[in-house]
């Protein structure tokens, strides 16, 4: 009589898909294989902050590779670890990746002393997405509030590709530090745009600091909005967002128009180490873009 | 469902069988304690007699054998020209027999976070799919309350499943393996009679005593208690061990570190599983903290258990075995707690 035991080789089975493409995410193998990816540039922002240009090594896996505004990647720096980080750069233009990390631990720390030409892992993309095809025929408020600015920078770009879908358009930034600011020499472009509202407001002015000194909530005091065509992208510390969505909520937005983007640290990115779970929700799959009204009913979620 | 017939010898028959073709896990027992009360583990068995198939319950659940508490998710070798990454399933085929209720219907659970699900796991479902698995119907375990989570029966999940009808084994064939593996050994086709003691046992089984914890509310309840202080008094004594994650049978969190060798020419990327109530589970970059206290981070568990996966999968996580319970060295119980939250009296 024959055995009952035959081997299973799932790396083998036709119901799983070859390649990787982490965008079909209920049917393929290999899910913690990462795309090589290349270190393009380093450019310095902060004292703390770099921006990483990255292009997949791979031909194949950096054509199949396409993101939106507001999802994240798991880099991958092999010997030293594993770390979420959103993307920064624009959704049009996905062949290079481009990220903006703090140093704030091992892998960062790693990171930030690696050189050009180095080759780091990447898989992704990962996560929700900011809706920009409902916010298509409104205005939209971006609002960022110290290292929030590098998942909004993505909303930003993707705003601005398509800018004539969009009506006012305004763009918000606040930090501590005038020596914070992230994307400092950006500004004058955005700004050089017709028709593009960009106000930065730093709490802690320095000599040489000429603009307005307070609290992002400040910069809403001095704007009218529509709240029945607005949408508004809120990224930043909790504190920050609870305030300014409340701030939105009184000048009469719906909180579902209102998008925040939470910050864990994932694990896998997949809904498997539970790491990024607030209350009963994954970051990671269902987040890290949640409409306000969402994350209210997240118990902890701020 | 198949069902068929099988004399007790024919089991040992078919244990012997698989023990000289792959690695065969059962209860096992190790030792006893003070009072004289056994200590079993899913261990892997040399013949059929070392296999206690009259075990209570086991300090561990068998879910080391599909979710290891540390597995290499890849491996990295380096080398002048760079970094290359390997990734191997494990593929070697095993059975595991006497698995009671509970612990089948915790691989179900398993089966829907890690199989069926979003992102499903590869390294999961290699082991899973590898294994075979013989369940056996049990008296209910003192302090255990799978009754309440509908726990105490299966219906799927395992290759067999096997109840004792006292000279005879009455078997549910849960796979076309299943079917095999009975065609080998001298199984027959289920009598009247037999349908009638195995209905008999399943009364008998039925009607023991079992704290019985209604759960279905718990969602609601939980939001209710949100901010209630008997998360501190319970949370209060927690040790932050993290002990229950690892003998729970449906407890899947990780963690990942990396680790290079002394020579610099290859590194290991490492899944270990982990607990919830570690202190150190939910910080974040810089070093903040989302459940830095103790009572926040065993409500979390409870809010996975009951809420969360509820949410997710329309059924609780807990399969109501209490291993938590009786490994806890705080004494920290489900049934207590559960009953706890159900009964508080807010001023």
């Amino acid at each position: 009589m024959s055995t009952p035991f035959h081997v299973f080789d799932i790396a083998r089975t036709s119901e799983m898909l070859e390649p990787v493409d982490f965008n079909r995410r209920d049917r393929l193998t290999h899910v913690d294989r990462c795309f090589p990816a290349e270190i393009v540039n380093v450019i310095r922002l902060t004292g703390s902050e770099k921006l990483f240009q990255l292009r997949i090594v791979d031909r194949a896996e950096r054509e199949r590779f396409r993101f939106k505004a507001g999802q994240f990647v798991m880099v991958e720096v092999p010997g030293y670890g594993e770390i979420p980080i959103s993307i920064s750069s624009s959704p049009s233009k996905p062949d290079i990746l481009e990220l903006c990390i703090r140093r704030a631990g091992v892998v960062t720390g790693a990171l930030h002393r690696a050189r050009r030409g180095a080759t780091v892992g990447i898989r992704g993309p990962f996560g929700s997405h900011f809706p920009m095809a409902s916010m298509r025929g409104h205005s939209v408020l971006l609002i960022a509030g110290g290292l929030g600015l590098a998942p909004l920078r993505s909303a930003i770009y993707d705003t601005i590709d398509h800018r004539s879908e969009f009506a006012d358009v305004r763009i918000l930034y606040g930090t501590g530090d005038p020596g914070n600011l992230l994307f400092d020499y950006q500004y004058d472009e955005w700004r050089r745009i017709d028709d593009i509202d960009l106000q930065v407001i730093v709490e802690r002015p320095d000599d040489a600091w000429t603009g307005p000194v307070g609290m992002i909530t400040d910069l809403l005091d001095r704007i009218e909005l529509d709240p029945a065509r607005t949408f508004a992208i809120v990224c930043g510390p909790p504190v920050m967002f609870r305030f300014v969505c409340a701030r939105l909520s009184e000048a009469g937005m719906p909180m579902q128009r209102m998008l925040v983007s939470l910050e864990r640290r994932m694990h896998c990115g997949m809904g498997k180490c539970c790491r990024c779970n607030v209350g009963s929700t994954f970051t990671c799959l269902d987040g890290p873009v949640f409409d306000f009204w969402t994350v209210m009913n997240l118990k902890e979620a701020i | 469902m198949l069902f068929r017939t099988l004399p007790k010898d024919g089991l040992r028959v078919l244990v012997e069988q698989m023990i000289g073709e792959v690695e065969v896990i059962g209860p096992t027992r190790v030792a006893d304690r003070a009072d004289g009360r056994p200590i079993h583990h899913f261990l892997p068995v040399a013949s059929f007699d070392d296999i206690d198939l009259g075990y209570e319950t086991t300090e561990y659940s068998a879910k080391t054998y599909f979710l290891p508490f540390v597995e290499s998710l890849s491996t990295f070798s380096f080398d002048a020209e760079g970094w290359r990454q390997e990734i191997r399933y494990e593929l070697e085929p095993r059975a595991i027999v006497g698995l009671h209720a509970c612990d089948v219907n915790g691989l179900l659970k398993l089966d829907k976070v890690l199989a069926r699900d979003h992102y499903p796991s590869p390294y999961y479902i290699a082991r899973r799919r590898n294994t075979f698995v013989v369940g056996i119907d049990h008296e209910p375990c003192d302090g255990g309350f799978c009754r309440s989570v509908h726990a105490d029966t299966v219906t799927r999940g395992c290759d067999l499943f096997l109840t004792d009808l006292g000279d005879r084994y009455f078997v549910a064939i849960g796979s076309d393996r299943g079917y095999s593996a009975m065609q080998r050994v001298g199984s027959s086709e289920v009598s009247e009679r037999d349908s009638d003691d195995y209905l008999e046992v399943r009364r008998h089984l039925a009607a023991i005593e079992q704290p019985a914890i209604p759960v279905h509310h718990l969602p609601n309840i939980l939001d209710l208690e949100f901010s209630s202080e008997l998360w501190a008094r319970w949370g209060g004594r927690c040790l932050s061990c993290g002990t229950c994650a690892m003998v729970c049978p449906t407890c899947y969190c990780y963690g990942v570190t990396e680790r290079v060798s002394m020579d610099f020419a290859r590194g290991r990327k490492l899944k270990r599983l982990y607990s919830c109530n570690l202190v150190d589970f939910a910080e974040v970059a810089g070093g903040h903290n989302f459940r830095p206290d103790r009572e926040t981070r065993l409500k979390y568990r409870y809010y996975h258990q009951h809420r969360g996966f509820v949410e997710e999968h329309d059924e609780p996580k807990c399969v109501g075995c209490n291993r938590c319970g009786r490994a806890c060295l705080s004494g920290i119980n489900p049934v207590e707690v559960i009953r706890d939250l159900q009964t508080e009296e807010r001023a």
